[in-house]
């Protein structure tokens, strides 16, 4: 069951991947134009992309832990879950930029003093060399470094959960779980092989 | 009673109930017919009130859940018949007030009010309700009453939203005695001539149209006159974003949001931001904070 698994996720064509990554947000735009989003289009619109590109960044982590913990090896997915985590979060941020803050001087303002903003534009800045690094020359080139640089993904993501739970106003439980699920899945990058063995793998 | 604050905006103004239940389509139909309807002097000084779909399932009413969707989802489960509004502290008449007993005896007005939220989106909304000073008149304010604070009915098996404390239920808010008695204060019972939807406060709340809209407590239960300023459940969440006062200001940024300018909900994907106006644009309340630095008591 495990090796089919495995066989048929080598067997996808990256192209794929991207083109069916990318339909969700043709999709919410698509609808948008139509004015099938409720009264309030542009707050659908840059809610479902925050909460896709928090879901994509959190299946990025779970790529490492799942091939240590089981057989499963889904590692072929990593790159383009993560450049596609990088178009919703880019596309988000564009949404908000253009149709919704729309003056610039206002943007810039936005960005130094409102904190949970500025949050979200740090996860976006530490992203960018991710995206732009995810390419074999790249890996190649870098060599060494290419991993250290990687390695940007935890505080990253980190941001990315903090940036949700900072614009939820009053205290809502949602964004405070995203948050936990996140530190605990940067948190087993430092658990020994063993730990999770013992844990997850009953022999 | 009532009528001592003149409508700018008069029903005229008020999109025919026809015509707003088929906005869209009309729109639609019109565009196609290269007619558009952007001519519409109303539509330019942008007064034309939302459309009764767009007021009622776009709404902030976090006992129903924390998504604008969620409580035209949900809200049908709150009992509204029947409803009393216990009405105690500084009055010469405190009780039990049954609606049904009390509405009939007010003079229930359309008021056109444009209504801005903190999250810097505005609407324009045709209420139905009557002045909150005719209710006060006819309970009677002790003298040294100088507040009136005003509770939203809190029922865990009908709001879903209040099992998880995302605010200090029940929802609180309150007004200063002369902020209370203006005659642009409403409590309304209605929408475009309908009763209230539920998950617009249902049966009756709080319109205060020159405040940001979650002084508007809605689904009232109680209201108190007292002589201290209330807790407001907002301000007790976050004292450094949500003042007491929360009168709509462009100059005043809130921690979250610039307050300058405003999204007019219900123009599409495109609308342009508008500049928000001091007050709201009821500049008539000015007087009622004359000599107070109103940067600090935002």
């Amino acid at each position: 069951m495990i090796d089919q698994i495995n066989r048929s996720v080598r067997a996808i064509p990256n192209w794929l991947i991207y083109v069916a990554g990318a339909v969700p947000v043709i999709w919410l735009y698509v609808q948008g134009f139509q004015n099938a989003l409720g009264p309030d289009p542009v707050d659908v619109i840059e809610r479902s992309l925050g909460l896709w590109a928090l879901w994509l960044l959190i299946a990025g982590l779970c790529v490492t832990p799942l091939q240590r913990m089981t057989p499963l090896r889904l590692i072929k997915l990593r790159r383009p879950i993560g450049v596609l985590a990088f178009f919703y979060v880019l596309v988000h941020f564009l949404t908000w930029l253009v149709l919704d803050v729309q003056i610039p001087s206002q943007i810039v303002a936005d960005i130094i003093k409102r904190p949970y903003v500025t949050v979200g534009m740090v996860s976006l800045v530490l992203l960018l060399p991710l995206a732009v690094t995810s390419n074999n020359w790249s890996i190649r080139k870098l060599g060494g470094r290419w991993r250290k640089l990687h390695q940007l993904v935890y505080p990253a993501v980190a941001l990315a959960g903090v940036h949700m739970v900072m614009q939820a106003k009053g205290f809502q439980l949602e964004p405070l779980l995203y948050l936990a699920v996140i530190v605990l899945l940067i948190t087993t990058r430092w658990m020994p092989l063993s730990t999770f063995r013992q844990a997850f793998v009953k022999r | 009673m009532a009528n001592r604050w003149r409508n700018t905006l008069t029903s005229d103004d008020v999109t025919p109930e026809a015509m707003f239940l088929n906005r869209r389509q009309m729109m639609a139909g019109a565009a196609a017919l290269g007619l558009g309807l952007t001519a519409s002097p109303l539509r330019a000084a942008g007064l034309e009130p939302n459309s009764y779909e767009d007021i009622t399932s776009y709404n902030n009413y976090y006992e129903f859940g924390t998504g604008k969707d969620d409580p035209a989802r949900y809200a049908d489960q709150l009992t509204i018949d029947p409803w009393t509004i216990k009405i105690d502290g500084m009055v010469e008449k405190p009780g039990d007030y049954a609606i049904s007993d009390l509405v009939p005896q007010m003079t229930i007005e359309e008021r056109i009010y444009r209504f801005r939220c903190v999250e810097a989106w505005s609407m324009v909304v045709p209420w139905n309700g009557f002045e909150l000073a005719d209710l006060l008149d006819l309970v009677g304010v002790k003298s040294g009453a100088k507040y009136v604070a005003f509770e939203t009915v809190l029922r865990p098996e009908e709001m879903p939203g209040t099992r998880f404390p995302v605010l200090n239920w029940p929802y609180r808010e309150g007004l200063r005695l002369d902020e209370a008695r203006h005659p642009l204060t409403l409590l309304a019972t209605g929408i475009y001539g309908k009763p209230m939807p539920k998950q617009n406060g249902a049966p009756i709340r709080l319109v205060v149209p020159w405040k940001y809209g979650f002084k508007y407590a809605k689904s009232i239960s109680r209201i108190t006159l007292t002589d201290k300023e209330p807790p407001t459940s907002w301000n007790m969440a976050n004292a450094r974003e949500y003042g007491f006062y929360s009168n709509v200001n462009p100059e005043v940024a809130h921690p979250r949001w610039s307050q300058a300018t405003e999204r007019r909900i219900g123009g599409g994907l495109f609308a342009k931001r508008e500049p928000t106006l001091m007050f709201n644009g009821y500049d008539e309340v000015a007087s009622l904070y004359q000599g107070m630095d109103l940067r600090k008591n935002f």
